[in-house]
């Protein structure tokens, strides 16, 4: 008898204890189910929902090799230990071991504490509801380390999965069941319940905070600051970045999304695959356009003045938009979240059109919090069976209609 | 039989867990999410709401048969407007600080659903010692839920209680704090209040199967 036939036989044993659904969470990942069904036909899909977590998992590694060079990129950047990698992607300063390393060992640690946490409280609800593990936080565990700056500390971020997991996903039912998007709704926990970790010029640049405590305390060290462009922006600084900086991603920001070209890369391998929708990705991008577009022509004809606090953000070149910030993140992978997002198509183009619109609105008019597209997702979140239902309900119409003319 | 009989002493302990005002009956949430904040802050308002409802009862039992029932809203409305102007004045000729922490919702204790929900459901129908006692039943545990919502909306939040500083001083680094610990600020947010009403609510239920509906 082999392995996978013995896990099975142990299975059927211990059908009635009651860690049962542990052992098969861990043994349903490994294998395809024994049981198959006899009657009726059945169309076999090769793609259950773990083979489609896992391509969304593909999706994002890039970005998290990525983010791994980065953040030791930007610590040595911010020391003054290497130059700038300016304008290559296959800049030698960037792709060094020294470089990977340091983001490795803080990133890895964001990596175990995401999955270990997340994945305890699933196997916990799994047992006490006596149904098998969901898979939904295979992707969430992902998605949270790449969201957060690298600085945070593992303790923050385990209370921060434990209420997006519990109170996002789990009191509403479990995966599939849930309103809110739960990797988005764990930032927001984070923001706001700790918002010196999650703003500000300090978190981004991986030891800039252990400096300035170090400084405070009396070393004579030169303080690391690493401000988002968004944040300078806000501030009315400059962005101190070239364009081609913002799109390759060398550039300080939350671990995984600050290479655009890597999240395009990413969204494109989504839609091959037939997995991310292209709608939302493409009306967001139009909203986040159109929104630009209008801040610019604001500035254009004189309507405010360089003293205004919102002028640094409005007057920024509307396609810059898409490139700074988390927007792009956002867009490719969790505002396409299947769950949390509307499921008709035309509902999808107006669902994605006003994440867009609203994540550049947030972030002209709240300088406080420049990083709009996280409350522009989960608000449309909130809104997404609202569209849904009005979208089915309009089609509903135009059909009766059709049908009265053509017997009237 | 003693001072309280069976029943009387039901009147009191039902809405403690089994017919909670918040918590089951889902009364008395705007105030609830509003000012537990802070525990003094709650415990004021506890205090307040036994005082309004308990006195409030009596007197709408006493007049419940002389009251024409077109026009009962308003001589309710008038009852509980006098008794919380009272409330108002004292406390702010004795504790202006916390009267203006509560600002509006001293006031706001006039639309607070259980007040007028006891008057209707319970004192135009019963006696004035029962109703007294229906009526401090409901405010405790109005109370009781409000209070367990501010301490734990203090102590996370603000790492204090009643003002003190049990968890250390988060600017010095004393006590927790020097291990890196870090107040929430989130459950000094009105949000959270909810969240925290609705864990209580979730763990009566889970364990008193009685109350689950579907």
């Amino acid at each position: 008898m082999g392995l996978k036939d013995s896990l099975h036989n142990f299975k059927e044993k211990n059908k009635d204890k009651k860690w049962l659904p542990a052992f098969s969470a861990i043994h349903t990942f490994l294998y395809l189910p024994n049981e198959t069904t006899h009657n009726g036909t059945h169309i076999k899909a090769a793609d259950d929902l773990k083979r489609t977590m896992n391509t969304v998992i593909m999706a994002m590694v890039p970005c998290l090799i990525f983010g791994m060079f980065n953040a030791g990129y930007q610590h040595n950047l911010e020391i003054g230990d290497i130059q700038a990698a300016a304008g290559s992607f296959f800049s030698s300063e960037f792709w060094t071991m020294d470089n990977f390393l340091i983001g490795f060992w803080k990133i890895l640690p964001l990596v175990i504490v995401s999955y270990a946490v997340g994945l305890g409280i699933e196997f916990i609800f799994a047992i006490i509801k006596g149904h098998e593990v969901e898979e939904g936080y295979l992707v969430t565990g992902m998605l949270v380390p790449l969201i957060v700056p690298v600085d945070i500390p593992l303790w923050m971020l385990a209370v921060a999965i434990v209420f997006g997991v519990v109170i996002g996903k789990e009191v509403f039912g479990g995966t599939g069941m849930n309103i809110l998007n739960p990797a988005l709704t764990i930032r927001a926990f984070l923001f706001f319940a700790y918002p010196t970790w999650m703003s500000g010029d300090k978190v981004w640049v991986e030891g800039a905070v252990e400096r300035a405590n170090n400084i405070a305390a009396g070393a004579n060290l030169d303080a690391i600051s690493g401000e988002t462009i968004l944040g300078s922006l806000a501030q009315g600084k400059a962005a101190g970045y070239e364009v081609m900086d913002m799109f390759l991603g060398f550039i300080p920001g939350s671990v995984g999304e600050t290479s655009t070209l890597l999240i395009v890369l990413g969204g494109l391998f989504l839609i091959f695959a037939k997995i991310g929708s292209w709608r939302i990705m493409l009306s967001s991008a139009l909203g986040a356009i159109v929104m630009g577009l209008i801040f610019n022509q604001v500035v254009d004809s004189g309507w405010i003045t360089e003293s205004s606090k919102f002028y640094g953000l409005m007057s920024t070149t509307w396609w810059h938009h898409l490139l700074i910030g988390g927007f792009a993140f956002g867009t490719v992978f969790m505002a396409t979240d299947p769950v949390t997002a509307s499921q008709t198509n035309k509902g999808k183009w107006i669902y994605g059109f006003l994440i867009g619109f609203i994540s550049i609105l947030i972030r002209v008019f709240n300088p406080a919090y420049p990083e709009g597209v996280m409350l522009a997702i989960l608000l449309m979140n909130v809104f997404a069976p609202t569209i849904d239902h009005y979208v089915v309900q309009g089609n509903i119409k135009q059909r009766m209609k059709r049908l009265k003319a053509k017997t009237a | 039989m003693g001072l309280l009989s069976k029943k009387d002493v039901a009147l009191i302990k039902d809405p403690l867990a089994d017919n909670n005002p918040i918590t089951i009956q889902v009364l008395g949430i705007c105030s609830a999410l509003a000012i537990t904040a802070e525990l003094e802050a709650a415990i004021v308002m506890s205090v307040s709401v036994l005082f309004v409802l308990g006195i409030g009862n009596v007197v709408i039992s006493l007049m419940r048969n002389i009251i024409p029932s077109k026009i009962r809203i308003i001589v309710q409305l008038i009852v509980v407007a006098a008794l919380v102007i009272i409330v108002d004045q004292v406390l702010k000729a004795f504790a202006y600080e916390l009267s203006k922490t509560l600002s509006v919702f001293v006031g706001l204790i006039i639309t607070n659903c259980i007040i007028m929900g006891r008057f209707e459901a319970f004192a135009l129908a019963n006696g004035p010692w029962r109703s007294f006692l229906d009526g401090i039943g409901n405010s405790l545990g109005y109370g009781v839920i409000l209070i367990i919502v501010a301490f734990f909306r203090e102590l996370l939040g603000a790492g204090t209680l009643l003002g003190i500083k049990v968890l250390g001083d988060p600017i010095e680094k004393t006590g927790v704090y020097q291990y890196g610990y870090e107040n929430n600020g989130f459950m000094l947010l009105a949000p959270m209040a909810l969240v925290v009403v609705g864990i209580i609510i979730w763990i009566q239920r889970s364990r008193n199967k009685a109350l689950i509906e579907d």
